[in-house]
């Protein structure tokens, strides 16, 4: 980029610069070229960024006072509740953020999808995003099951089980992650263990995510390259900054509407009384942001192939690069992608939805359906679609009139490739 | 297709309420909580009432484990001063030591005490209730879905079981409990107890208080909660303001729109 002519103004500057390019690098964030047509579904890569930083600062603190131990972790957080200075806020901002986090990862990953954005070039930048997603999930997972509540007891239980699945080695490999024959405080100490270290590992895969997305640069609305970097965009600072930072504002007060008056809304009541392995709670369910996974879980009637299905069901979108075969990357030009993402959308609400529902009877039926169809959707319709599928005209550049003037339209892209 | 996901939504939409409904067969009762709403406080009068309910009455069977007697007088709690405080801590006793002898020995508790336990252990509990734990009420009130309004109507609860339901000894029913069979006995009666400030003791007062009570034990900083949140979300709101101004300003300098 703009880094290989940037030179320091001040000697030290100069000095400092030629053995470590910190300066360089600051200097190539702040002119970074970014598209002029951003919309604000794209903030929220940075609204994630002081996600990822507020769980790991909260995080730190709560630690200070956690004790991970099954005789003490319940009351440790009680602890933390009543009488560490303003713990009550560290923790409900640290709950509450889980949820945020996964809330805002979602509109990310559902914006990708509208926008092509995990299309060539960016076929890394996409991938490294869904290993980010996947260890969220273990993240937000084990710490789930810190607090030592009922629902983290049997949340454990039911998640650890899945791997019993396994056949041959399952059983082994349970008592192996649980460190013991039931989930107890081997189990809990490693889980406390692993949660600490997952969200350094999620740093750093962020920093080659923002990396990799600095090689080819942003995707946009119109989802066509950069023609003319001087009309077509601006630098991220203070453009984008100032848009991302408004964006976050809205995003922090809605965060704060939970922390202070909804804190425990998102969260499950059994998960305030103690564990009790002699105790089943009456409907296990995970929290809300994996509900969609153990839908489709629990839609397989083998157990082993559940697993299967419900592993599939996220690594499958690994492969989306390849299994879109439409070189149009936005939805805006591709009048049946954009109605088939739109089910998409409430075919995954639809499982959500039936993952917080007893899996019997009509629930049941749904669940079915709506896995067949999340699998479609990516196997069947996404594939075909791109040969399939009659485009509308793209614009000529980003500066262009994207809509409406018809005269200023070039027809240059859109019927490239057509199989 | 736009029918398709037209109809979708349509799903959606029927299907949640019917399902909400479905659960809840029994709406639960419903009473003017003062802690509800985003300046909501404890009445505190309610408080004191509600620890008198727990002291002459609940703490029989339940304890309440993650409480001190400093708590008490606590601000955003029931706020004894600091004299009644230490009476009531007084009018306990626990047991402390070992002593220099190697002793242990009974002593009058001080605010740093914890609440004592009713029962010696969890077996001990048990054995006393016809094998049902009386829980710890700590954190009661946001350890049942429903919260205060469920443990209102659960204390208030108590029916003669509709024909053909046979209750075993030790058994009552409820017409709010999951599965309305309870080992708990109905413990409010009108004029159970006598209200220090003169409050009459009906049995709607006394559970409305004893459950603000429960509520402000479960959530000790439910007051400071509530304020900081309002003044934090009235900065956010200024602040983002402020910033969109700037960005329309920042923005003006490209002829493209934000």
């Amino acid at each position: 980029m703009s880094d290989h002519n940037y030179t320091p103004k001040s000697k030290f500057g100069k000095w400092f610069n030629d053995r470590l390019p910190l300066l360089s690098l600051a200097n190539h964030l702040t002119d970074y070229p970014t598209p002029k047509n951003l919309n604000y579904w794209w903030t929220f890569g940075g609204i994630l960024t002081f996600c990822l930083i507020t769980q790991i600062v909260t995080g730190l603190t709560l630690a200070m006072h956690y004790i991970a131990h099954a005789d003490m972790a319940f009351d440790s957080v009680e602890h933390i509740m009543r009488d560490v200075n303003y713990g009550w806020l560290i923790r409900y901002i640290h709950s509450n953020g889980a949820s945020m986090f996964f809330l805002a990862v979602y509109i990310h990953i559902f914006r990708s999808l509208f926008y092509g954005s995990y299309k060539a070039p960016r076929e890394i930048i996409w991938i490294l995003g869904i290993i980010i997603y996947l260890l969220m999930m273990a993240a937000a997972f084990m710490g789930y099951v810190l607090p030592w509540g009922q629902m983290s007891f049997w949340g454990a239980t039911v998640i650890t089980n899945l791997f019993s699945a396994i056949p041959l080695v399952g059983e082994g490999i349970v008592t192996w992650l649980w460190g013991g024959y039931s989930v107890d405080n081997p189990t809990l100490t490693r889980f406390f263990t692993l949660h600490y270290l997952i969200p350094f590992l999620i740093l750093g895969l962020v920093v080659l995510h923002i990396w990799a997305l600095h090689v080819p640069g942003n995707n946009n609305p119109v989802g066509i390259d950069i023609k003319k970097p001087s009309k077509d965009t601006v630098p991220f600072h203070p453009y984008i900054v100032i848009k991302d930072t408004f964006a976050l504002l809205m995003f922090m007060i809605i965060f704060a509407f939970f922390v202070f008056y909804s804190p425990n809304v998102l969260g499950h009541a059994d998960n305030y009384i103690e564990a009790n392995p002699m105790v089943t709670p009456a409907h296990i369910v995970p929290e809300w942001y994996l509900l969609p996974f153990y839908a489709i879980l629990r839609s397989v009637p083998d157990k082993l192939l559940g697993v299967i299905a419900m592993l599939s069901a996220i690594l499958i979108l690994a492969a989306l690069p390849w299994l879109d075969t439409s070189k149009i990357r936005s939805a805006v030009f591709r009048p049946l992608y954009r109605q088939f993402y739109w089910i998409l959308v409430l075919d995954v609400l639809v499982l959500g939805y039936v993952g917080a529902m007893p899996a019997e009877g009509l629930y049941l039926l749904i669940a079915r359906v709506a896995t067949a169809y999340y699998f479609a959707h990516f196997l069947i319709i996404l594939p075909l679609l791109g040969f399939k599928e009659k485009t509308l005209p793209l614009p000529f550049s980003i500066s262009d009139p994207v809509l409406g003037g018809s005269a200023n339209l070039s027809m240059a892209k859109s019927d490239k490739k057509e199989g | 297709m736009r029918a398709f996901k037209i109809l979708l939504i349509t799903f959606i939409f029927f299907t949640v309420p019917f399902k909400i409904n479905s659960a809840e067969k029994v709406e639960l009762l419903k009473t003017d909580w003062s802690f509800k709403g985003p300046l909501g406080k404890f009445d505190r009068s309610s408080l004191q009432r509600g620890y008198q309910v727990y002291t002459e009455v609940c703490a029989a069977c339940h304890s309440m484990k993650y409480l001190n007697y400093r708590n008490l007088m606590e601000k955003g709690g029931p706020e004894f001063s600091e004299a009644q405080a230490k009476s009531i801590a007084a009018s306990f006793e626990v047991t402390d030591g070992p002593n220099a002898d190697g002793e242990m020995f009974s002593r009058p508790a001080r605010l740093s005490d914890k609440f004592p336990m009713p029962y010696p252990n969890e077996k001990a509990a048990q054995a006393a209730n016809g094998g049902a734990y009386p829980p710890d009420m700590s954190v009661l009130a946001k350890a049942r879905k429903g919260g205060v309004d469920y443990l209102y109507s659960v204390l208030l609860g108590y029916t003669e079981p509709p024909a053909g339901v046979t209750l075993d000894e030790g058994v009552y029913y409820n017409k709010f409990m999951y599965g309305n069979k309870i080992k708990m006995p109905k413990v409010l009666e009108d004029d159970l107890i006598e209200y220090g400030d003169g409050t009459l003791a009906t049995e709607e007062q006394m559970a409305k208080d004893v459950v603000t009570f429960l509520m402000w034990s479960a959530e000790p900083h439910l007051e400071a909660r509530h304020k900081m949140g309002f003044r934090a979300i009235i900065y956010l709101t200024i602040l983002t303001i402020l910033v969109y101004f700037s960005m329309k300003k920042i923005w003006s300098r490209v002829e493209s729109e934000v």
